[in-house]
This record gives structure tokens, C-alpha cells and sequence, in this order.
């Protein structure tokens, strides 16, 4: 399950999470963006339970994307213990961020 | 093994249309695709240049109903990256990364890349304030000084994207005029945020985290300048995606070479769209390049198979 996570869930959500989270920054107006939904779905079927995937909208949250230095989109920061681990930018396969994300879990 | 009748490499605006018309007429196709469908769609804002479509269509929905059009008529699409063709009696055999597909004919429809202007920085700061889609990007730089690099069409019609968000907008030409065509030009001097340096290339781009500042180099001084500015939008042209079969088609600087029905130098190996050596890379004549490609082929496997 995806879940919208918003400036005022952050940190619960996100940063105090157990499971790692993998967390798709977009925005309405991106069609990479929208390219990339479909694979962000079928990730979170295959790693229901041991990673936590969520949507943070840049438009409604910017003093997230001004915090984590967005200024590209599409981007999917993995966050492990509250800590920002790796930056994946642009439109990537799902086999690709695989390999990227099983490297830190 | 399945033989197709028809792979299509590349699933832009030409591989779709190609895709299409090739699946209307009931010939086996597929199309391979490396990322998702759409190419260079999915980075236009806006088309409105499409005939027929008033007030115009964002490159996006533009993409997703050609998709829809080619499943419809029962194209199959596998996501899957294009290492190297071979051209055996009779068959093609297109080698992917992770499998091994036959066809009687084959569609290049790969379209191109975006060029890097390969200055000391350029790759440390992509995604950290170098950027190659204003579309993608330019709301991160409301307020923001800009820099674009860049004298074609791209470049002034992102500009002129990015304006709207950017406090001010600086294109660097490397001539001493723009190449943009006159409607995008006049359009530009609209928006009072936008200004040129001409005769100027990047030497360098610097920061910590992000993109603070680029070294420019007046090209007939000399001389150089540093500005301060939060982010770079690079169009400085296209670098054709035809490294997996250079050696097999016959090619000018990676274009390949067709003529007008889209035949290239190998018999039943055709290609359209953006990849192909012509004047006018445009949506509606890499659909039409498309269409006739797939028709094309058609033709090559009534006569010769």
C-alpha cells in the first residue's frame, strides 16, 4: 500500500518508521512522474512488509523538497532509521531501483 | 520461437505510430521500449503545434492515447533494453538484455538523446541544480536565478517555460545570434526576465551541495566571468541512440540514413522519427514517419516472405 504523506506526517511516517521507506517525491505537472506511478506501485506489492513505500506531493509540501534539496523530480529518497541513504533521480525501471534499494536493506 | 512480423525499437511518437498502423493491419507486432512509452513526449509541456488539436495537448496525454491506440489494436509492448540486432536469412534477431525476440522486419525508432556539454561539474550537479527538463524542473526555481545553455528552439521555448517561474532567466549562446525560429524569438522578448549572452560557452560549474555558480568564457575574448546563479538548464542539441546498430546500418555522425519510404541500407530494416537523418524533427513528422515505416514493412513482407 502507498501512503500520501504530507509536512505534517513526516516524521512519523517517514523518519520514526521501523521499516525502511522509500519515499517518491512527484508533482501533478511531471510527466515522468506519472511514467514512474505504475512502477512505484507494482514496488510496493513487492515489498509489502519490509519497505514502506510513500508519495510526498513538492507542490503542497515545499519545505520537504527545500529540505532534502529537491530541485529535480521525478526523485525517491530511501530513508533507513530517519536518515536520507540514497537519491535516485529521474525516471528509472523497476529493476533498476531494485538493485539500488536491495543494496541498503 | 515466436517469429513477429514487425519489432519496433523505441516507443516515441514514431515507434508508436509505427506500432499502430503495423498492429491495424493485423501484422505480429512488438514493441521494445528501454524506459516507458513516450520518449520526448513526456518532457513537453504543452503541445501546440499539433494540428488538431486546439489550445493544444500536454505531451504526457498526448503519449498515454498513442499507447492506448497501439494496445487497442494489439501491439505488444515489452519493457526490455536493445543490444545489438542481428540480420540473418529471412530473420532478425534482436538481442535484449534479458531475452532474444525474431522478427521479419525491424522498425528503428529510437529517437535521441540529450547532449551534455560535458564541462567540468556538469555530471556532479545533475539533479542538484543541472538540469535537461524544464518541464520537469523549472517550479523548483521559483524565485531562483537561472541559467540556460543553449540557442535553438529548445532552448529559447524552455526559457521562456522557466521565465514564469524564475526570478531571471540568462541564455548563454555560443553564436552571436540565436538559431530559434522567429514565433519563439519574438515570443521571448515578451517576458522582460529573460536575457542573452551571446558568444558565451560554460567552462565550469561550482557549488557544495547544490549549484551556486558557472564560469562562462566570452568565445572571441576570451575572457572569462563567473555568475552566480541556482540552476542550469542544458539544450544544446541531440546525440542520435543508434549505438546497437552503427555498425550494421549505414549511418551519417549516428543518423541513419533511409530514404522516403523509410528503407534503409539493409533490406527489411526500416527507421523514422528523430533517428533518421532530416531537417524537421517534429511530433507530427515522426508520426508520419512512423506510419509510413510500418507501412513499409508491410509492403517488404507481402514481396518478399
Amino acid at each position: 500500500m502507498i501512503m500520501d504523506v504530507d509536512e505534517s506526517d513526516f516524521s512519523q511516517k517517514v523518519l520514526l518508521s521501523c521499516n525502511p521507506v522509500l519515499v517518491d517525491f512527484w508533482a501533478p505537472w511531471c510527466g515522468p512522474c506519472k511514467m514512474l506511478a505504475p512502477v512505484i506501485d507494482e514496488l510496493a506489492v513487492e515489498y509489502a512488509g519490509k519497505v514502506d513505500i510513500c508519495k510526498v506531493n513538492t507542490d503542497e509540501n515545499m519545505s520537504l523538497s527545500s529540505k532534502f534539496q529537491i530541485v529535480s523530480i521525478p526523485c525517491l529518497i530511501l530513508f533507513i532509521n530517519g536518515l536520507p541513504v540514497q537519491k535516485i533521480l529521474g525516471f528509472r525501471s523497476k529493476n533498476e531501483i531494485k538493485k539500488i534499494v536491495d543494496i541498503h536493506i | 520461437m515466436i517469429i513477429y512480423d514487425i519489432i519496433i525499437v523505441g516507443a516515441g511518437s514514431a515507434g508508436l505510430s509505427a506500432a499502430i498502423y503495423a498492429s491495424r493491419a493485423k501484422l505480429k507486432t512488438l514493441l521494445l521500449e528501454k524506459n516507458r512509452c513516450g520518449g520526448h513526449l513526456l518532457i513537453i509541456d504543452l503541445l501546440e503545434n499539433y494540428p488538431g488539436f486546439y489550445k493544444g495537448i500536454s505531451g504526457f496525454d498526448f503519449a498515454i492515447k498513442l499507447e492506448m491506440q497501439a494496445k487497442e489494436f494489439g501491439t505488444e509492448i515489452i519493457y526490455d533494453d536493445v543490444l545489438c540486432i542481428e540480420n540473418k536469412l529471412n530473420v532478425k534477431k534482436v538481442i535484449t538484455a534479458n531475452s532474444i525476440y525474431e522478427s521479419r522486419t525491424v522498425v528503428i525508432a529510437t529517437g535521441t538523446s540529450l547532449k551534455k556539454t560535458n564541462v567540468l561539474g556538469e555530471s556532479k550537479f545533475i539533479g542538484r541544480g543541472v538540469s535537461f527538463c524544464a518541464v520537469c524542473d523549472a517550479p523548483f526555481y521559483k524565485n531562483k536565478d537561472v541559467l540556460v545553455i543553449g540557442g535553438g528552439d529548445s532552448a529559447v521555448q524552455e526559457s521562456i517555460h522557466i521565465s514564469k517561474f524564475a526570478n531571471s532567466v540568462t541564455i548563454i549562446c555560443k553564436n552571436d545570434k540565436l538559431k530559434a525560429i522567429k514565433v519563439l524569438q519574438d515570443r521571448m522578448l515578451i517576458h522582460k526576465n529573460i536575457s542573452v549572452i551571446y558568444n558565451a560557452i560554460p567552462k565550469e560549474f561550482y557549488g557544495k551541495e547544490l549549484l551556486e555558480k558557472v564560469t562562462i568564457m566570452d568565445v572571441n575574448t576570451q575572457q572569462k566571468k563567473d555568475l552566480k546563479i541556482n540552476g542550469v538548464f542544458i539544450f544544446i542539441g541531440l546525440i542520435p541512440n543508434t549505438h546497437f546498430i552503427s555498425n550494421l546500418i549505414t549511418n551519417e555522425f549516428g543518423y541513419i540514413l533511409t530514404d522516403e519510404n523509410m528503407n534503409t541500407s539493409v533490406s527489411g530494416f526500416f527507421a523514422c522519427g528523430d533517428v533518421r537523418k532530416k531537417q524537421l524533427k517534429q511530433v507530427v513528422t515522426a508520426v508520419s514517419d512512423g506510419v509510413q515505416a510500418a507501412v513499409s514493412a508491410q509492403n517488404y513482407i507481402e514481396e518478399n516472405i
